[in-house]
């Protein structure tokens, strides 16, 4: 009879396990392609501010005096954009989506101070080996949130 | 004669994704009228095509509507390259064309759920989403992006497919075209869906194309016209034949749908093993001069894509009409005479997009 149609997909589904994943205890596997959130190899960058300037939504900000690179989460569209011009690539695209939150999040990081003088940053020569390793500071009181 | 009330229907309303207002004229039970308003998320987005650098606006125009969203950056992407005269490779092409089917599988099974929930089939609606996971997966796997892939851009594509990930979109669209069977004879074999369905809105052959009705609404009415056909990106190298309905009514429009999903396989299925080698994108060089049109067929029917640059990198205009524009005049020849339970049906099978609209 017509009307039995999507029997057989009921009972399919009655005895197949659930189509969605127990989310807490099951984790989400991401692909690997997947854009989650961007990622930053700090002592790499020569804050060159091209990531600042062709930002879309004009999440990342660079501050050459204060040696810093931060980004606002919540604005990032993850278009991958910042990623394919930087020039040291120095940026990655990270897999996991970044946490929910209830407000704006801006993620700092403060490149180390350079061992002497004015130093190029760029050059990698011999990787400048000194303490004080890369802080991502969760610093969500950092900025301001709202327009750079 | 009986008397008359006016019934508001949406901007919020249990069956609309997105607001559309409707006041609905009726007598008793019937709608004797319908005026239509929209603007409830007009954002600015083509006016922002003068701040947004051009190669940049790509990002923009993706985020027109979350459905189309690789169709609309590639209509605008379309655009451009013309107004440059770039030549893109053709691998890029195949790619376009394969992402662009996908998106209409995945805009069709989540329009039948849509369908399904709105007179009430709540499982059908559940299994059809089900369906629709699968190529919201493979889009991830391929592009990084479940709804916004952000894989064009001017001059080619950001991203290619890789012989895994190839192998892996076939498997899935075996797997898609599987779970789509029970479904597929459920929309057109269920007593419920029958009658909710058969009969009801009929818009007639002359009158879709006087309103100038567009993509499954006018395919459905037994109008052979399928923008595809004019082969732009690699369609021209695909065969296939515009699906064609002659009813008219509800049940037409969602035949087309099904039918079209099942094309979409098939087209993906010829394209994949054509895809050529080579690079997949070309230099960008200079900046835009001149004008375009763009056109594309998105799931919902034709769009038409303006680009009108002045030599700088910020172009002049950017113009979209999308087809649920095109088809408000038709969705509101079809409500007068309907029931009012019907008006759901009505407006979910012209398969509105407002946020595409109003832009």
């Amino acid at each position: 009879m017509k009307i039995f149609n999507l029997a057989g997909t009921v009972l399919k589904s009655l005895t197949h396990p659930a189509a969605t994943r127990l989310y807490p205890f099951v984790p989400r596997v991401y692909e690997p392609k997947t854009r989650g959130h961007i990622e930053i190899d700090i002592e790499k960058c020569i804050l060159c501010g091209i990531c600042d300037r062709r930002c879309p939504t004009q999440a990342i900000s660079v501050t050459k005096a204060e040696r810093s690179w931060s980004i606002e989460r919540l604005r990032c569209i993850q278009c991958n954009s910042c990623v394919e011009l930087c020039p040291t690539k120095c940026l990655s695209m990270g897999t996991a989506y970044t946490d929910p939150s209830f407000g704006s999040v801006r993620d700092s990081f403060t490149q180390a101070p350079k061992p002497e003088g004015a130093a190029k940053p760029a050059v990698p020569a011999k990787p400048a080996a000194v303490a004080l390793p890369t802080t991502p500071t969760s610093a969500d009181d950092a900025r301001v949130p709202g327009d750079a | 004669m009986a008397n008359r009330t006016v019934v508001p229907f949406g901007p919020q309303h249990p069956v609309l994704p997105e607001p559309i207002h409707l006041d609905l004229v009726l007598e008793d039970e019937k709608v004797v009228e319908a005026i239509p308003s929209i603007g409830f998320i007009h954002r600015g987005l083509e006016k922002l095509v003068e701040k947004r650098d051009f190669i940049d606006y790509v990002y923009v125009a993706e985020r027109i509507c979350g459905i189309c969203s690789f169709m609309h950056g590639m209509g605008y992407c379309m655009a451009v390259e013309n107004v440059m005269g770039i030549e893109i490779p053709r691998r890029a092409d195949f790619l376009r064309t394969t992402l662009a089917e996908l998106s209409r599988i995945h805009n069709h099974t989540m329009w039948m759920g849509l369908l399904a929930d709105a007179f009430g089939f709540e499982s059908l609606f559940m299994h059809s989403w089900r369906v629709r996971e699968i190529v919201l997966d493979v889009f991830e796997n391929i592009t990084g992006g479940r709804v916004i892939f952000s894989v064009c851009k001017v001059g080619g594509m950001r991203r290619d497919i890789d012989a895994a990930q190839a192998e892996m979109l076939l498997t899935a669209l075996d797997r898609v075209e599987k779970e789509l069977e029970p479904l597929i004879s459920a929309f057109s074999q269920e007593y419920t869906v029958l009658h909710r369905l058969t009969g009801v809105g009929v818009l007639s052959k002359q009158a879709a194309l006087d309103l100038g009705a567009l993509g499954p609404m006018l395919r459905a009415s037994g109008w052979s016209l399928d923008t595809r056909k004019l082969g732009y990106a690699a369609y021209n190298d695909l065969s296939f034949d515009p699906i064609v309905e002659t009813a008219g009514d509800c049940m037409a429009r969602t035949q087309v749908r099904i039918r079209e999903t099942l094309q979409s396989i098939d087209l993906i299925r010829q394209a994949v093993p054509k895809f050529p080698q080579g690079d997949i994108a070309a230099p960008v060089k200079g900046t835009p001069s001149g004008e375009f049109f763009a056109r594309l067929e998105q799931p919902r029917g034709e769009a038409i894509y303006y680009v009108r640059g002045n030599g700088t990198r910020h172009l002049d205009r950017f113009r979209v009409r999308t087809p649920t524009f095109a088809n408000v005049p038709a969705l509101v020849q079809t409500l007068q005479g309907c029931q009012l339970a019907d008006v759901p049906m009505l407006v979910l099978t012209i398969d509105p997009c407002i946020s595409c609209t109003e832009r």
